[in-house]
């Protein structure tokens, strides 16, 4: 009997591993990233000449709940148009059975990467107050995203801020049902009826730093925006932890982001960015209540330029009325 | 609140001061009343001009220069009704219109935010 090579069979495992694209307009280039439920693979789009990448569940074995759950993130991301979601573009089947979708192939840096290289906290919470947005898009459709952290976050090469991984994505009830009309044009989200699915309470879903107690607890049915909320004040409080001093007020809508119980929270991720804004012009937060003189001190530090040309008058006059005395 | 006002606030209270400094020269002391309302009229002058300049023209160095010579003009003819002090008058005078010629470029409602209001 001859026995293989290591050499050819870590060749086979390879080509085991590798998922087989020949029925699709795809051809496999490598694999980007593994996650516990399924993987992404960077792959060209012959028809179009472009990159995209490609997520494939993990699982030999396709059931009929797994395919669903594909589809349905799939359809979710689809549906969420906005330049802070991922675009999906397609949605197949392998020649082996297991669903695939392709999104957009982001060049860029995840979060975690990009804060270990960028010291600027007024950076930080710009791409910061982008992700909000975006949340808060989704939550304005219905979707809550359940996992957010800075692993499924990414900066472009342009600077724009994209979210990824909409796997463990919730849609709320009573949503895809004419409540959201009052958005005007946006159109609700609603997955097809054949692709409800649901997770059982008890189940945990998410990241173990970056979840809310709701969600650690397992109450599935008890989840709403406010738990994307503290994800969010989690992932502010990681890109504030190196900052020496990044100031009373930002710590403030970290704190109250991060509240445990959701009605000490902001009630959306719009009302968190609305402060991380006012942060930005340095105005008043909502979550922090200035005393007299931080509040003086902040409209002098804001208007630096003007309180030196006051000041540089007040001392001339001073000057001309010593210098002029007899 | 518009530029306008903001320079009627700012010259006014720029004016106010500037008359109130004539109180170290025990000379004038006595027409304190008089100098203190002139210079808060011109500072107001100085303001309403400068302000409705900054809601026509948006450009911060071109406000400022405006200011500037707003500011030095009136501080001038002061000077020259007075006939002296050309110096005293005109500096301080001069400041005050590129004060408040900065921040009416820099604060108060555009007319576009007013109308989109």
């Amino acid at each position: 009997m001859k026995w293989l090579s290591d050499d050819k069979l870590n060749y086979l495992r390879t080509v085991v591993a590798n998922p087989d694209f020949s029925s699709t307009k795809y051809t496999f280039i490598k694999e980007l990233a593994r996650g516990g439920m399924g993987t992404v693979y960077l792959a060209e789009d012959r028809e179009l000449n472009r990159l995209v990448a490609i997520k494939v569940l993990n699982t030999p074995e396709m059931t009929e709940d797994l395919r669903n759950r594909m589809v349905r993130e799939a359809q979710i991301i689809a549906r969420l148009e906005h330049p802070g979601i991922v675009p999906v573009h397609d949605v197949g089947t392998l020649p082996d059975g297991r669903v695939f979708y392709a999104m957009k192939f982001v060049r860029g840096s995840r979060l975690d990467e990009y804060a270990a290289v960028n010291d600027s906290i007024r950076d930080r919470l710009r791409k910061f107050q982008a992700v909000c947005d975006a949340v808060a898009f989704a939550h304005a459709h219905g979707v809550i995203h359940r996992d957010l952290k800075p692993q499924n976050i990414m900066i472009g090469s342009f600077g724009e801020v994209l979210v990824l991984d909409w796997g463990v994505a919730k849609i709320l009830g009573g949503h895809g049902d004419g409540e959201r009309g009052r958005h005007g044009d946006c159109h609700p989200v609603s997955p097809s009826p054949h692709l409800r699915v649901s997770t059982r309470d008890g189940t945990i879903i998410g990241t173990r730093d970056y979840m809310s107690p709701e969600q650690a607890r397992g109450e599935i049915d008890q989840l709403d925006e406010r738990a994307d909320v503290y994800s969010l004040g989690a992932v502010l409080h990681f890109l504030l932890k190196d900052q020496p001093k990044p100031g009373k007020a930002a710590e403030a809508i970290c704190s109250k982001a991060r509240a445990n119980a959701k009605e000490d929270r902001y009630s959306s991720a719009s009302e968190l960015s609305a402060d991380i804004g006012r942060l930005l012009d340095a105005e008043p937060v909502s979550a922090y209540q200035e005393s007299a003189i931080e509040k003086a001190s902040r409209w002098v530090s804001k208007n630096r330029f003007l309180v030196l040309l006051v000041l540089a008058y007040l001392l001339m006059r001073i000057f001309f009325v010593f210098t002029s005395r007899p | 609140m518009s530029k306008p006002l903001i320079g009627v606030i700012l010259g006014a209270v720029l004016g106010v001061i500037d008359g109130l400094t004539a109180w170290f020269t025990p000379a004038v002391r006595d027409q304190l009343g008089g100098i203190v309302i002139g210079s808060t009229l011109k500072g107001i002058i100085a303001g309403i001009a400068i302000g409705f300049f900054a809601k026509k023209f948006h450009s911060l160095p071109i406000g400022i220069v405006f200011g500037l010579l707003v500011g030095a003009f009136l501080a001038w003819l002061v000077a020259f009704m007075q006939g002296g002090y050309y110096f005293e008058i005109i500096l301080p005078g001069t400041l005050v219109g590129l004060i408040v010629g900065f921040a009416t470029q820099k604060y108060g409602k555009t007319p576009a935010v007013n109308a989109a209001q």
